[in-house]
């Protein structure tokens, strides 16, 4: 036994994020296991994540896109906005499933120590795994349309994907730590997804709120959401274009060069406070749930 | 194996306090803070106030006392879900909580899938838990149900499984909370010799129970607690006499 040469040690004391490293055995079960649990008793099972999406782009394409007729403004309208709205749903079902994590989680976080980061972080696990098939939608819509995407703008869609990521984790960290003292954060956090659709450019086009911005314009793009949406656009929706329309479709300028470098320190800030505070509440979770 | 003579648990000065809240939300928070924080948003309740014990390696210890006293905060400090307002806990090796098996069990999920899940959760690794899987189900007496959701299992079998992952975390110190009554008879003979096995092999056991016949067979050493302060540390029959005795006044 290793017992005798090991050093005496304080526990509960985890190491944060560093910790889930550690534990992604137990990170990969518990994805596993959510991802079990939802379709459980289901016969087409993982079947329904493809069906939805698809179901959801048709009701796009034939509602707006010829019905209202958005095709005139923005052409191949359906997959500017898919190719939005998939981020959007990511960001939407970690950050909400990252806030309950901590609470739903109560009933084992009261009685064994785990690193706690791992359920919120699970959750975002969880919701990537539920994007897949609506990006498998999306690739497919664009295949259909004639993408031809440039390696570099493939690299930018896995970078913006990155980059989601990293938000929806410090926010879900921030929250998931905050519902353990006040339920309210649940009702201010569905309130911040409501608000995320229309924040960043998923139904309407960036230069719309640029005419409107004026000089102030740099403030909406500070929103690491609009960036990464923007570059799921130029990634999936510009490829898809030919001659004549590209020149309706712009994208911001210096996306690349300073709007994707900003949105990560953003996001990397915010991370890192989100990990603060979870580590400095985390402590008085069992007593507090 | 595991020699004696080391410290596997100490705890000084030990001091815990429990704030009882009676607001989940913001809005009276904010109303109690605009009222210029009159009154109390909470109560405050001592479980534990100064606890200094040390635990030796090998040794198997009963936490004794009635309810309240502060058995369960001690354990839960322990195994690090708590952290103390005050004073020190350090432990050696890998501490394992028997606390309330089966804490992680999904019910959608397989008796199989539940072994890995909760496996994981008290600390073993992918290919401990591959090398006991057999053990583990034969322990459990599941056999071919093993592959059935667990929400289908009798509330005995359930316990079984539990039961059966946590003795097989193999962890140099176990916790065990008032789980010693699982099953049937036969069952509990089988648990109770399994421990005995466990303490054998120089295991460190920390027993709580109210089952006072019990923990007097599992166990040497015998630590009374009242109002969360250690009043006796000695001999488990001395310690189980003095607590009826107590009780019976």
């Amino acid at each position: 036994m290793a017992g005798t040469t090991e050093e005496l040690i304080r526990p509960g004391q985890g190491r944060g994020l560093l910790d889930v490293y550690d534990h992604r055995f137990l990170l990969k079960l518990l994805v596993r296991k959510e991802i079990k649990v939802r379709y459980r008793g289901s016969v087409l099972g993982l079947l329904w994540s493809y069906v939805k999406p698809l179901m959801q782009f048709l009701i796009y394409f034939v509602a707006l896109g010829i019905f209202l007729n958005l095709q005139r403004g923005t052409p191949n309208y359906a997959i500017y906005l898919f190719a939005g709205i998939v981020l959007v749903n990511f960001f939407t079902e970690s950050l909400g499933n990252a806030t309950r994590s901590i609470v739903d989680n109560r009933d084992l976080i009261r009685k064994i120590y785990l690193p706690r980061e791992l359920f919120p972080v699970a959750t975002v696990w969880v919701s990537a795994a539920h994007f897949l098939p609506q990006l498998v939608v999306l690739i497919g819509a664009c295949l259909i349309a004639g993408w031809t995407p440039t390696a570099l703008q493939l690299a930018a869609a896995v970078l913006a994907f990155v980059l989601v990521s990293v938000l929806a984790t410090g926010l879900g960290l921030l929250f998931s730590a905050a519902n353990v003292y006040f339920r309210d954060s649940e009702n201010i956090v569905d309130m911040i997804l409501m608000v995320v659709t229309w924040a960043s450019p998923v139904l309407y086009v960036w230069t719309m709120v640029k005419d409107v911005m004026g000089p102030w314009y740099w403030l909406y793009q500070l929103n690491p959401m609009t960036v990464a949406v923007e570059i799921f656009h130029w990634a999936f929706w510009f490829p898809t274009l030919n001659e004549d329309q590209l020149e309706l479709a712009s994208m911001p300028p210096d996306l690349m060069t300073v709007w994707l470098p900003v949105a990560f320190l953003i996001s990397i800030a915010v991370l890192f406070v989100g990990q603060l505070a979870f580590r400095r509440s985390a402590v008085h979770f069992a007593q507090e749930l | 194996m595991t020699a004696r003579g080391h410290v596997a648990i100490s705890c000084k000065k030990l001091r815990k306090q429990f704030v009882l809240r009676h607001t989940r939300s913001m809005k009276e928070a904010v109303v109690w803070l605009v009222k210029g924080r009159k009154g109390d948003l909470s109560k405050k309740f001592m479980a534990l106030t100064d606890v200094s014990l040390e635990v030796q390696q090998g040794e198997t210890v009963a936490l004794l006392g009635l309810n309240g006293s502060g058995k369960s905060t001690l354990l839960k400090l322990i195994s690090g879900v708590l952290q103390p307002d005050g004073g020190t806990v350090h432990t050696r090796g890998r501490v394992a909580g028997l606390i309330e098996v089966g804490a992680g069990f999904h019910h959608d999920l397989s008796g199989r899938d539940n072994v890995y899940l909760n496996g994981a959760i008290l600390g073993m690794t992918e290919k401990q838990i591959d090398d006991m899987f057999d053990s583990i189900v034969e322990f459990s007496e599941i056999g071919e149900f093993i592959d059935t959701e667990v929400k289908f299992y009798s509330s005995g079998m359930y316990l079984r499984l539990a039961f059966s992952i946590a003795v097989h975390t193999d962890p140099e110190v176990f916790l065990i909370d008032e789980i010693l009554a699982v099953g049937d008879e036969p069952f509990q003979r089988k648990c109770i010799a399994k421990i005995k096995e466990l303490s054998d092999k120089g295991k460190t056991l920390f027993v709580v129970s109210h089952d006072l016949d019990l923990v007097s067979t599992v166990c040497e050493r015998g630590i009374l607690l009242e109002h969360g302060e250690v009043i006796m540390d000695g001999e488990v029959h001395e310690v189980v006499a003095e607590l009826r005795s107590r009780t019976a006044a």
